[in-house]
């Protein structure tokens, strides 16, 4: 397969800004006509990877290809055929939401007519027919996104660059989003994803790529990611802090690595292989030892877990083993 | 649901048929979206009217003020005609030098909001976005000269030199105006907020004020005559009052002998540095 074949083709991308890499010999394959997210934590170079891809900032080194243009030399034809969304770029707020769609439709050479036309199109098409008139700025969260969409779409790109899509929005704005963003997909369009919602790329993006430091550390499938993570966490919760140091010596016998413990919640958890086999072993020693639990159970790993694993970026407490002790000395001290 | 693909395919096959960008030619775009940029400037004035009755009305209250208040007060140089006669040029080159403010304002607004990064992704000529600036400023400028003019006339100015000279003088102060637009420009992509860029009259005022603007350099101090007589915005205002024929416009240095060339000179000067720098820094956003 040719770097043409994909919808966005990125192989060694690098960024400097002084003596920080925000890009960092970075690697993205999306495929045509698919949602794919690009997660990472704030400042791993998802939005410099982003606007480096929609022909925004110029790369320092390595090759992308947009709707098969090269960034660097035909970003001409990269702009006509993308998207862009949230914080990437803006509509006019003093506008109303017909005037931003027919003057973005103009500078897309659309010509007055058509513009006008393209307009009334997408006004029905996200539902903003009834604050068509109405100036921008003083639209709600949800309407702004669909507009901002909307804007996005004037020629219906082959590869939109969707930023946050739902943030700040209530649960009836995010699945109308969410329905017009499948829309899109549906009509051919290729989605770049980048969000904080883990939940939201596990709904929407059939792949999913991890970003940190600059670098992508993982690309997969959400359940491929899954099961990166490990099959399963068994997890108890007890009555009394004071039985935690028991319950994780019972927990780490069958442990895959190391426990862990969140002394707020009275609880132990660790990665197990073997679900069943190490949920009856360890419900059989906390009965002998006659320690009050208050839940035990297995749970599947969430992309919570699969990005809190990759990117190591968890609490102090959580992570430290040592730190974690020392919080429990106290805890006794205290009992 | 369908109805939305529907309209999608149908416009992705609208649009291949239509490639009309390339056919026309770079020229023709690039002047077709600094149009577009235009418009959409001077729609934010339809939509926002109390803006535009502001910014419309600020240089009638100056006249009125400035006309009234200090009218009888200030002198003219060797006390020759009426001081309104000699402020009323002034007044003209006044606004068109706060104008910049105007435009470091737009611009700033623009650039942190991301309507220029929007701007930038899509297939249109870069240059637009600041010429579709420049140009509503001038017709907002043509506006304001109107209502000014207008203003001075019912007051009692009168320019008594000539049609041609009255159009020069006019032209003159679109001359000024034109050239701060790129200061405008500049400046507002560099100013990191657009609250900043509104902390800019804090420099634009003293830099009018030292000028012939509101009293002749000759009746200033010794240290600050010369300062205020080199000062761009005094060249344009004694050529204005040259033109229009109105009082005070000569002084004895050769600034101010010559303020009709150096009025020319000034804003060429001004565009020569001022122009590279918006341009290089509207690149530098690519970095």
């Amino acid at each position: 397969m040719s770097s043409s074949d994909y919808a966005v083709f990125a192989r060694g991308l690098e960024k400097r800004y002084g003596d920080k890499r925000a890009l960092d010999g970075f690697d993205l394959t999306v495929e045509h006509g698919t949602v794919h997210g690009l997660l990472g934590p704030n400042g791993a170079g998802k939005t410099t990877a982003v606007r480096a891809l929609a022909t925004l900032i110029r790369l320092d080194g390595g090759r992308a290809e947009v709707g098969g243009a090269d960034v660097a030399r035909e970003a001409r034809q990269v702009r006509s055929r993308i998207g862009l969304t949230g914080q990437y770029a803006a509509v006019d707020e003093i506008l109303t939401g017909r005037q931003n769609l027919e003057m973005f439709g103009r500078l897309f050479h659309l010509g007055g007519t058509l513009a006008a036309r393209r307009a009334q199109e997408l006004l029905e098409q996200f539902d903003l027919e009834a604050a068509a008139d109405k100036g921008a700025g003083g639209y709600s969260g949800g309407m702004r996104r669909r507009l901002d969409l909307a804007a996005s779409m004037i020629l219906a790109p082959s590869v939109l660059f969707l930023d946050e899509p739902t943030t700040g929005l209530d649960p009836r704005g995010r699945s109308e989003v969410w329905d017009s963003v499948r829309n899109l997909v549906t009509g051919g369009t290729t989605v770049l994803l980048t969000t904080q919602y883990l939940e939201e790329a596990d709904r929407l993006a059939s792949r999913i790529t991890v970003i940190d430091q600059g670098r992508a550390i993982a690309d997969d499938t959400p359940d491929g990611l899954k099961a990166t993570v490990g099959g399963s966490h068994l997890e108890v919760v007890v009555a009394e802090a004071a039985d935690l140091p028991a319950v994780e010596k019972a927990v780490a016998r069958v442990a895959r690595g190391a426990t862990e413990t969140v002394i707020a919640e009275r609880r132990v958890q660790a990665a197990v292989t073997d679900r069943v086999a190490a949920l009856t072993d360890v419900a059989r020693t906390l009965q002998d030892e006659g320690i009050a639990v208050e839940d035990i159970g297995l749970r599947r790993p969430s992309l919570d877990d699969v990005f809190l694993q990759l990117t190591g970026d968890r609490p102090a407490q959580d992570r430290d083993a040592d730190g974690a002790y020392a919080t429990y000395e106290k805890t006794e001290a205290a009992a | 649901m369908s109805d939305a693909t529907t309209a999608v395919a149908g416009t992705q096959a609208g649009v291949s048929q239509a490639p009309a960008g390339p056919r026309r030619g770079r020229a023709h775009w690039a002047l077709a979206d600094t149009l577009n940029i235009t418009r959409r400037y001077l729609t934010h004035f339809q939509r926002q009217p109390i803006t535009i009755a502001w910014q419309l009305g600020f240089p009638i209250i100056s006249v009125l003020l400035y006309g009234f208040v200090f009218g009888e007060a200030m002198k003219t140089p060797g006390n020759e005609g009426d001081y309104k006669q000699f402020l009323m040029p002034g007044m003209f080159v006044m606004t068109m030098a706060f104008g910049f403010m105007n435009t470091a304002m737009g611009v700033a607004m623009d650039a942190s909001k991301g309507v220029i990064d929007r701007f930038r992704s899509m297939p249109m000529a870069p240059s637009a976005v600041s010429a579709g600036r420049g140009l509503s400023d001038l017709v907002v400028a043509c506006a304001e000269l109107t209502i000014l003019a207008l203003t001075a006339l019912a007051i009692g100015w009168r320019p008594d030199n000539g049609v041609l000279n009255t159009v020069a003088a006019f032209a003159l102060l679109l001359l000024l105006r034109f050239s701060l637009i790129w200061v405008g420009v500049w400046l507002g992509l560099v100013v990191p907020t657009p609250q900043a860029a509104g902390s800019l009259y804090g420099v634009a005022f003293p830099l009018t004020m030292i000028s012939s603007v509101f009293v002749a350099p000759s009746l200033m101090p010794d240290w600050l005559g010369p300062i205020a007589a080199w000062n761009p915005v005094s060249s344009t205002g004694t050529a204005a009052r040259e033109l229009f024929g109105n009082p005070g416009a000569g002084g004895s240095s050769w600034i101010e002998q010559n303020a009709v060339l150096m009025a020319v000179v000034w804003p060429l000067v001004v565009t020569a540095v001022f122009l590279p720098l918006a341009v290089r820094r509207f690149k530098r956003l690519s970095r």
